[in-house]
């Protein structure tokens, strides 16, 4: 199992009291597969995935990725986690400004160590953006951004490949191509996919799908 | 990976390169202000320590006559046949071959081993050294202005500028002192079982060696008024770099944030951070020491020259490149950017991965920040009343004057916002509403910017106060007390009795200008004789006296002290008698103000002056004569008795010299308060542009409502405006204070007098009118990348909004 | 001080003329100008002659002993006043051309000690009268202590001070003064140069060394050199090697030799006898070396061969103390010696100019 999350719980302190956002949700996604994870706003499905990626630490449960359990681990212990077996997809593309194209797609394979400029090449091509490389990310689309933040994250070749609503700031027909294309490559490469969005249209697209409803899976 | 993220950080600085050029002026700016007033400062110190360890002094200590002018030679024999290890110096200054001179007899028999004297260790130096007419020894620069002097002088090394050292037999010769010796230097290896002291020269007394020097301690105001100035500077300069700072802090958060969730430890991201900031200091310090230096080498002729004039310090014009120097620059330069990025270096160390990554819009102001910040500045205000009624020497005085500087500063952001919802109120009209209110919630960003203003303009107006109070209250005064239409200084006694036959029957008056060095409590100071003669009695400013003083001093009933000595000792009319050296206990009798002179000074009437001091040099004179017949009469007493034109001056051309010193004496601080006020400028600039790239979603929906790009630009101008003319206005009363704080606690402390404040309005003006420059021209450049920005970027506030 | 301001007049004064002086020492050498020069026939007369002679360029007043303490402890002392003139005659307070030079040495078979004054002329600091006899540099002393009707020279009290160490004593003697050469005109040089050459050989000495130890009470001999001269050495002499040697028996013997190249270094000595001198040239007497030591970084030779054939003279010299070394502004090597062959006895040895 690539991924495991066992009886997660996670709640959160605000002004008025504990707010328990999942209530003990277990999931499971193996290589090669993808899986959706639909709710609606508030359902706690992004907390789920920043748990997953070793963002943030579960009140309690267990969650592991290739069979070890990341709960218990330490910043830097995560930080690896994130650098070498983990690929983060955000809504927000979160490309590094200051950086052109080129550069924010070796980024994160360079942080990993595995830059390999054939396969980012190839990558680039693939996702349409050969014609960029020189460009900053200001001077892009939205769509062209999402682009490149799914090519920063797959040429790192993580085995694991979170999403967070990465189509959200896409219009529907931009948003679809930028999914297919992930979803292929994904699936080309191996890798697993947790893909977070509150769109059953393309929750549907995913090999299987569960649904947050109130901190459980319904 | 740490390479890679290093990378990503770094490419904000390429991408941004005024931003970086902003904080790599600022901090090279306020390490160049800093590390040039350092270099001047070390370069006289080193002079100081050069003059000291001339003879030996730095680490020798001495015997001098305990109540008398001078030592017998007597003495000296008498205690080398008692076994004390001891040699012999004659000190004094004349004029060698038209040059002031401090001219230093020694024995090199008997002499310490020194540096100085090395140049004797050739065949024959030894005789050619004491045989008449001798050889003098002096550092270059003084030898190679001594060519005319009556003895061959000849360069050498480890010996202070402007002194002469000869044999002491020439020195007797020259200074026309024989058997005289100005103290004796103790070995530090005496043999055991001397007798004492007092069996073989009562007279005399051991005096400890001089730590800091004379010239040292003299000048030590001298010094700390630039460090604090120098500290000013760099204390503005880093509120440039601050904001710089906090700006590409801000500006790379979600960046941060993003290398962050991509695997980046948050201990390494903090090295990075730490590392580049470490690398940036080094750089534009680096830059900055270059720049200190060449502030030092530019201001380094006034300084010499003041302290020459001030205190009769011979320092070189020129700086040399110390390595210590060089490394507490840098040093600074790290340590004043690690204390600007404190705060957001804390920051970021606890930023939390998951928080929203866009960047935090510039904070409103909240009302109890505001509270908090006036209780501080109150606080501080307090401890600057406290410290004013405590005092507490010249430290007190500078730490009084930061802890008002710091109190204004802390005040300032509460006193604009009060004045910009006071304006709110009043305006008409929905933009101008809209331009208060704007103005007013950029006050964060800007209010270190502008505190940075306020304590330039505020030392400009306090430094500018003292030193035209000062200059108005010292030509009054020169013009009372530079009375006498001629000086007249002899080379000897014996042509000074001819010259004072000669005047005789040609001028209305002469008066003697006699005196002797000695201790006066406990201080080196000078005893003049002063005629009984109506020039004194109607010329000279006394600003405490008793009943009938110059009467009593005529009759040698009392003295007079200069206010420097009567302040220092509490010395004041009818209150205490002082010890003249070497003669009797005088009461009292008034005070005298002395700009411009930093030692103890006593008067005492001639006759008795003569009485105890009948080998003082009799050769100076004051000379009243009819003002046109002044001309004549010094031409024909420089061709009766062939004397040098230096030696006969007028009464203009004293004052023109004593002005002279007076203005070389506040060149320095003048300089530097201008070079403040630029380094306020640029952090003003620094700071709008730092905003215009933030503002365009503030400024985006008013455009899209209708106010025309130019019309903007004119506001951000008028804005720019605004708040530097507000903060000229606040400046002016904390400028006030600072001149008051100058002239009343730290001129008594660091001179020795206390001056009355005069205002000068009309400077206050210019300086409003500076203030207004320096906000437009820093306000320029952003205003017309507003008028000149694409449409498109505007639209894009919209398209982009978060 | 610290300089080698008095490199010329010192190096005259101990005879040294190393590479380093040699060229200011060949200019003396080579003219005197302005100062008397000794005169074969001149009559030395006392009190006179034991006072300073201003018209001369050198002049010295040398005391060494060689000393005993309780338990037979060997120690050596000397104490020297050198004056040196920059120009012939006197002149009043620091005008004066005079300079004056202390030396004092203090040796024990451990250690060396030595130390140095040095004053102006023409202000009391240092200077030597006639009559009473005394001779000074500070608060070092060298005076007469014999009665009215003796020579000045027959009682002296002497003091030296330093930092490290001190010494007084009181020498009596119990012979006659000794011309060297002929009748106090001492040759130093195969053309010509000479001085005015007499000795006071045959002090018994008692006094007290202060040593960093604590205070020594010593006795034993000593010998006093008295010479002036306005250019005592040619210029191509390097130095010399000289010996006072008390033999027993009353006799006495002055050896010296101005070392000019291996082949024609200059000798001269004087045998006393029962207060008898007898001058002597290099057909009497011959000086080697037999052993050299490392002292001061500098090969000095510590050991010495002497033979006088004609007076059965074959003897050996040991120094108390190989380190004796003078280290001073011109250093040089002085200090107590043993006699060993024919004749046994004890001595001093000072030996100039090895660089």
């Amino acid at each position: 199992m690539l991924l495991e999350i066992d009886g997660v719980e996670k709640s959160f302190g605000t002004g008025d009291g504990v707010l328990p956002v999942l209530r003990g949700v277990s999931l499971g996604l193996e290589a090669g597969r993808s899986l959706a994870l639909t709710g609606e706003s508030g359902s706690g499905k992004s907390t789920l995935l920043h748990l997953a990626a070793g963002l943030d630490q579960p009140d309690s449960g267990a969650i592991r990725v290739q069979g070890a359990d990341i709960a218990g681990l330490g910043d830097a212990a995560r930080a690896a986690l994130r650098r070498d077996t983990i690929g983060l997809v955000f809504q927000q593309f979160n490309l590094i400004p200051s950086l052109d194209v080129g550069a924010n797609l070796a980024f994160q394979a360079r942080m990993a160590g595995r830059h390999d400029p054939a396969r980012i090449a190839d990558l680039a091509a693939r996702l349409g953006l050969s014609d960029f490389l020189r460009r900053y990310p200001e001077q892009l689309s939205g769509g062209q951004q999402q682009r490149v933040a799914i090519g920063r994250t797959l040429a790192a070749r993580p085995a694991l490949v979170l999403a967070d609503e990465p189509t959200g700031n896409l219009d529907e027909a931009t948003g679809d191509a930028v999914l297919d294309l992930m979803l292929a490559l994904v699936a080309q490469q191996g890798a697993g996919l947790l893909l977070v969005t509150h769109s059953p249209r393309l929750a549907a697209r995913c090999d299987a799908q569960a649904h947050l409803r109130a901190g459980r899976v319904a | 990976m740490r390479r890679v993220a290093l990378g990503a950080l770094l490419s904000h600085w390429k991408r941004r390169p005024v931003q970086l050029a902003m904080l790599v002026l600022g901090l090279s700016l306020a390490t160049a202000l800093w590390s040039g007033v350092q270099a001047i400062n070390a370069e006289a110190r080193a002079a100081y320590a050069e003059a000291a360890a001339t003879l030996g002094q730095d680490r020798l200590a001495r015997l001098v006559p305990a109540d008398a002018a001078h030592v017998d030679e007597a003495d000296f024999v008498a205690l080398r046949r008692a076994g004390w290890l001891v040699a012999p110096v004659l000190e004094g200054r004349m004029r060698l071959g038209g040059e002031r001179v401090t001219v230093m007899g020694v024995d090199p028999l008997t002499a310490p081993p020194q540096e100085g004297l090395a140049a004797l260790d050739e065949d024959d130096g030894l005789a050619g050294f004491t045989a008449p007419p001798g050889r003098g020894l002096a550092a270059p620069e003084t030898a190679a202005e001594l060519a005319d002097a009556p003895l061959p002088v000849e360069p050498a090394r480890g010996i202070a500028p402007g002194i002469v050292i000869v044999d002491i037999g020439i020195a007797q010769r020259l200074l026309d002192a024989p058997g005289r010796l100005s103290y004796l230097q103790l070995h530090p290896d005496q043999p055991p079982d001397r007798p004492a002291l007092s069996t073989i020269a009562p007279q005399l007394e051991e005096r400890p060696h001089d730590d800091a020097g004379e010239l040292a301690r003299l000048t030590d105001s001298f010094h700390l008024n630039l460090t604090a100035f120098g500290f000013l500077s760099f204390a503005v300069g880093l509120f440039i770099v601050h904001s710089a700072v906090g700006l590409a802090f801000e500006q790379r958060r979600p960046v941060f944030r993003t290398l962050r969730a991509l695997g980046l430890p948050a201990s390494s991201l903090m090295a990075l951070l730490v590392a580049e900031l470490a690398a940036l200091a080094l750089i534009a310090g680096a830059l900055g020491v270059a720049l200190g230096y060449l502030v030092a080498a530019v201001l380094m002729p006034g300084v010499a020259a003041t302290l020459g004039g001030l205190y009769g310090a011979e320092i070189p014009g020129s700086v040399a490149l110390r390595p210590q120097w060089w490394l507490s620059g840098l040093a600074i330069a790290l340590a004043g950017t690690l204390v600007a990025a404190a705060r957001d270096l804390w920051r970021t160390a606890r930023l939390p991965v998951l928080a929203a990554a866009r960047p935090r819009a510039w904070a409103l102001i909240s009302e109890r920040a505001l509270a908090a910040q006036l209780g501080a500045a109150a606080v501080l205000a307090l401890v600057a009343v406290a410290l004013a009624q405590i005092g507490g020497g010249l430290v007190g005085g500078f730490t009084m004057l930061a802890a008002l500087l710091l109190s204004a500063a802390l005040a300032l952001p509460v006193i604009l916002y009060a004045v910009l919802r006071g304006a709110q109120a009043l305006a008409r009209g929905p933009v101008a509403q809209w331009f208060w209110a704007d103005t007013r919630q950029q006050l964060p960003g800007l209010s270190l910017a502008l505190m940075a203003l306020l304590l330039a303009l505020a030392a400009n107006i306090g430094v500018g106060t003292m030193v035209s109070s000062f200059r108005l209250t010292f030509t009054g005064w020169l013009d009372q007390r530079l009375a006498a239409e001629l000086y007249v200084t002899a080379r000897s006694d014996a042509e000074a009795e001819a010259i004072r036959d000669w005047l005789a029957p040609r001028a209305d008056a002469i008066l003697p200008i006699w005196y002797v060095e000695g201790d006066l409590a406990g201080r080196p100071g000078r005893v003049y004789s002063v005629a009984d003669h109506a020039t004194y009695r109607d010329h000279w400013p006394l600003i405490d006296a008793g009943a009938r003083p110059w009467e009593r001093v005529a009759a040698g009933e009392g003295v007079l002290v200069n206010e420097q000595l009567a302040r220092a000792e509490g010395l004041w009319a009818g209150d205490g008698t002082l010890d003249l050296p070497g003669g009797p206990e005088l009461p009292v009798v008034g005070v005298y103000s002395d700009y411009g002179n930093p030692q103890p000074q006593v008067m005492l009437g001639l006759d008795a002056f003569t009485r105890h001091y009948p080998d003082a040099p009799q050769r100076q004179h004051g000379v009243r004569a009819p003002p046109e017949a002044v001309h004549d009469l010094a031409a024909e007493l420089r061709a009766e008795f062939d004397l040098p034109d230096a030696n006969v001056t007028d009464q203009a051309e004293a004052k023109r010299f004593s002005l002279q010193i007076f203005e070389r004496t506040f060149t320095v601080t003048r300089a530097l308060n201008v070079l403040t006020l630029g380094v306020a400028g640029v952090a003003l600039l620094a700071s709008l542009v730092t905003l215009s790239g933030m503002r365009l979603a503030q400024l985006a929906p008013v455009w899209a409502m209708g106010l025309g790009r130019a019309r903007l630009a004119r506001l951000e101008l008028w804005r720019a405006l605004a708040l530097a003319g507000f903060t000229a206005l606040a400046a002016l009363p904390v400028g006030l204070l600072l001149a008051w704080v100058l002239l009343a606690v730290i001129n008594v402390e660091a001179f020795g007098w206390r001056l009355p404040l005069h205002v000068f309005p009309a400077d206050w003006a210019r300086l409003g009118a500076v203030a207004l420059v320096t906000g437009a021209l820093a306000a320029a450049l952003p205003a017309l990348r507003l008028a000149r920005i694409a449409p498109a970027q505007l639209v894009k506030v919209f398209a982009h909004e978060r | 001080m610290n300089a080698r301001t008095l490199a010329p007049a010192l190096s005259l004064a101990l005879g040294l003329a190393g590479a380093a002086h040699a060229q200011g020492f060949a200019d003396m050498g080579a003219d005197a100008e302005g100062f008397a020069m000794p005169e074969r026939g001149t009559e030395i007369a006392f009190p006179r002659d034991h006072g300073a002679h201003p018209e001369y360029r050198i002049e010295w007043w040398y005391l060494t002993a060689n000393l005993e303490d309780a338990d037979g402890t060997e120690y050596g002392i000397q104490w020297t006043l050198f004056r040196a003139a920059n120009e012939p005659g006197e002149a009043e307070g620091w005008a004066s051309p005079q300079v004056w030079i202390g030396h004092a040495g203090l040796t024990t078979p451990d250690n060396h000690h030595a130390a140095e004054r040095m004053a102006r002329g023409g202000i009391g600091q240092a200077g030597v009268t006639a009559a009473p006899f005394a001779a000074w540099i500070d608060d070092w002393h060298m005076t007469s202590a014999a009665p009215d009707d003796a020579d000045a020279l027959d009682a002296l009290e002497l003091a030296a001070n330093a930092a490290d160490f001190g010494f007084t004593l009181s020498v009596e003697a119990d012979g006659p003064l000794v011309f060297h050469g002929d009748e106090g005109y001492s040759v130093k040089s195969d053309s010509g140069v000479a001085s005015y050459y007499y000795s006071q050989p045959h002090y018994r000495a008692e006094g007290v060394l202060r040593l960093p130890e604590g205070d020594v009470a010593v006795e034993g001999s000593a010998w006093l050199d008295r010479e002036w001269s306005s250019q005592p050495l040619e210029g191509a002499q390097s130095g010399w090697d000289w010996f006072s040697l008390h033999l027993g028996d009353g006799v006495r013997l002055m050896a010296a030799q101005v070392r000019e190249g291996p082949e024609t270094d200059f000798v001269a000595g004087t045998w006393i006898e029962d207060g008898a001198a007898t001058p002597l040239d290099r057909d009497d007497l011959s000086l080697a070396p037999l052993e050299t030591a490392q002292v001061a970084g500098r090969d000095v030779p510590v050991r010495w061969r002497i033979e006088l054939p004609a007076r059965g003279v074959d003897i050996t010299t040991e120094p108390v103390n190989p380190d004796s070394w003078m280290d001073l502004f011109i250093p040089y090597w002085e200090g107590p010696i043993r006699v060993s062959g024919s004749h046994s006895g004890r001595g001093f040895m000072e030996l100039t100019g090895y660089e």
